[in-house]
């Protein structure tokens, strides 16, 4: 399924700006290796060294948090947006 | 989800409130009723930096009866890009003293209450238990976990804001009515992994896009108006110009407000919770951090050293420490920069305060540098005792 991530500016330095970049997968564990096949290390940011979403780190595929779904198992339909949220504490 | 007023009316409006105030009363969400609750309510801003800046001043001006302001810091030159509750002759003085005083020019029918200290576990409770609402403009993740913390155990909503660069995010964290903090971010990341504003940057406007989102939820939660942004987050993107909203569902499990709450009162020290730098940081730089001073000895007395700054080019473009080589952060984390190392110099680290460089001393480390070294309080120790001629930033 070819779908669209949102990169935030904390990790537009691995797609060179992007702020928005084409992906590909049929779950949100697909599209997140694949993202990291485009971009090597971005999927570090997101993934701990155990492969689980960082507990600072938010996905949500279209308006939906992961976390409160099936994880990197959410399927990701054809044309679903997928939003990379880190935490920030600047103010 | 629209919910009830926090705050009951004021018993009246002066004949000079109603002339101030006008411009709200004319609008019938908001009308006399509104106006007097506004006049009624207790909102306590915790710093008086980028966002407490716009927070303040619109609060002030839409006649929150009263403004309590804690800071502990000075203003800063570095600050007036994006503080602009402060102006150029506060330089130097206290940041609550001079938020009070623009506060005072804004609105004088405003009180304002100073808190000037440090938010820490043993006053954040009786400060907040004085206020109905906080609004969340810190810098810095331990104290925003500390912040909610008392705002949960205290029952107490609090309108959080967060900024970087070009990005912006904004909720309303309420625990009786939705989700908190903790149920949106469970765990703080590990140090080093997000930079801050002063490491990063903030575009200063940004600060004003967030901080009036802040201010229109606190008016809609005071008067009971609207729906507020409890259980959404609201994100900006200033270069796209764009905002969307997301859903924030309250956690089940979340430690502090879930269904069995492990947290139940404040954490003994934010500052670990958080990690001000990693353990393998602190461990590395231990016997291995040298002063500004004795670095310039070390050049002046021609040592066969290799000083590598690891910041990021653009902070290296406005100010750097003579003879040093630009190696971001980054690339030690990637190993990419080690192959470029000289065996046969002693490497010292630096950056802008010395955190950065002593995450890469730890690579360093482990990688067999034994006698690498970094500067503590990098580039801007060097320019306060070395050369104070150099810009700061």
């Amino acid at each position: 399924m070819s779908v669209s991530v949102r990169i935030p500016t904390i990790l537009r330095t691995y797609t060179g700006g992007a702020a928005e970049v084409a992906g590909e997968g049929g779950t949100l564990r697909e599209v997140l290796a694949k993202l990291d096949a485009d971009f090597p290390g971005i999927g570090a940011r997101i993934l701990d060294e155990s492969g689980k979403i960082r507990r600072f780190v938010n996905v949500y595929v279209g308006e939906e948090d992961v976390r409160f779904s099936a994880g990197l198992d959410t399927s990701t339909p054809e044309g679903a947006q997928i939003s990379v949220i880190p935490a920030v504490a600047g103010g | 989800m629209s919910l009830p007023p926090l705050v009951e009316p004021a018993a009246e409006l002066t004949v000079d409130e109603v002339r101030r105030y006008s411009r709200h009363l004319i609008i019938p969400d908001v009308g006399m009723a509104g106006q007097k609750r506004l006049k009624n309510a207790k909102v306590l801003c915790v710093g008086a930096g980028g966002l407490g800046s716009p927070a303040l001043m619109y609060l002030a001006a839409a006649g929150v009866g009263t403004l309590g302001i804690v800071d502990f810091d000075i203003v800063d030159e570095s600050n007036l890009q994006r503080q602009i509750i402060h102006g150029q002759s506060d330089v130097g003085r206290l940041k609550a003293e001079s938020a009070a005083a623009t506060v005072r020019e804004i609105n004088p029918l405003v009180h304002v209450v100073i808190h000037n200290v440090a938010l820490t576990t043993d006053n954040v409770m009786d400060i907040f238990a004085g206020y109905d609402l906080i609004v969340d403009g810190t810098d810095n993740f331990a104290t925003r976990y500390m912040v909610n913390d008392a705002a949960v155990l205290l029952g107490k909503p609090y309108v959080w804001g967060s900024i970087y660069r070009f990005d912006g995010q904004a909720s309303v964290f309420w625990a009786e009515h939705g989700p908190c903090y903790r149920c949106l971010y469970p765990e703080p990341p590990p140090p080093g992994m997000v930079p801050s504003c002063a490491e990063g940057g903030v575009l200063g406007v940004l600060c004003a896009s967030i901080g009036s989102i802040q201010v229109n939820e606190a008016i809609k939660v005071l008067t009971g108006i609207g729906d507020p942004l409890v259980g959404r987050l609201m994100i900006y993107d200033a270069l796209e110009m764009k905002y969307r909203d997301v859903k924030v569902r309250k956690d089940p499990e979340c430690v502090l407000c879930g269904k069995n709450p492990t947290v139940t009162q404040l954490l003994e020290d934010y500052e670990a919770f958080c990690g001000t730098i990693s353990d393998e940081a602190a461990q590395a730089a231990l016997g291995a951090t040298i002063t500004a001073a004795e670095l310039k000895q070390m050049q002046d007395q021609g040592e066969n050293i290799y000083l590598i700054d690891v910041r990021e080019q653009n902070e290296f473009e406005i100010v750097r420490i003579p003879g040093s080589v630009l190696i971001p952060k980054g690339e030690f984390l990637s190993g990419a920069a080690l192959e470029k190392l000289p065996q046969n110099k002693r490497i010292v680290l630096h950056c802008k305060s010395g955190a950065r460089s002593a995450e890469v001393l730890a690579v360093l480390k482990s990688a067999g540098f034994a006698d690498a070294v970094h500067v503590g309080g990098g580039v801007l120790s060097w320019i306060k005792t070395i050369d104070p001629a150099l810009p700061t930033y």
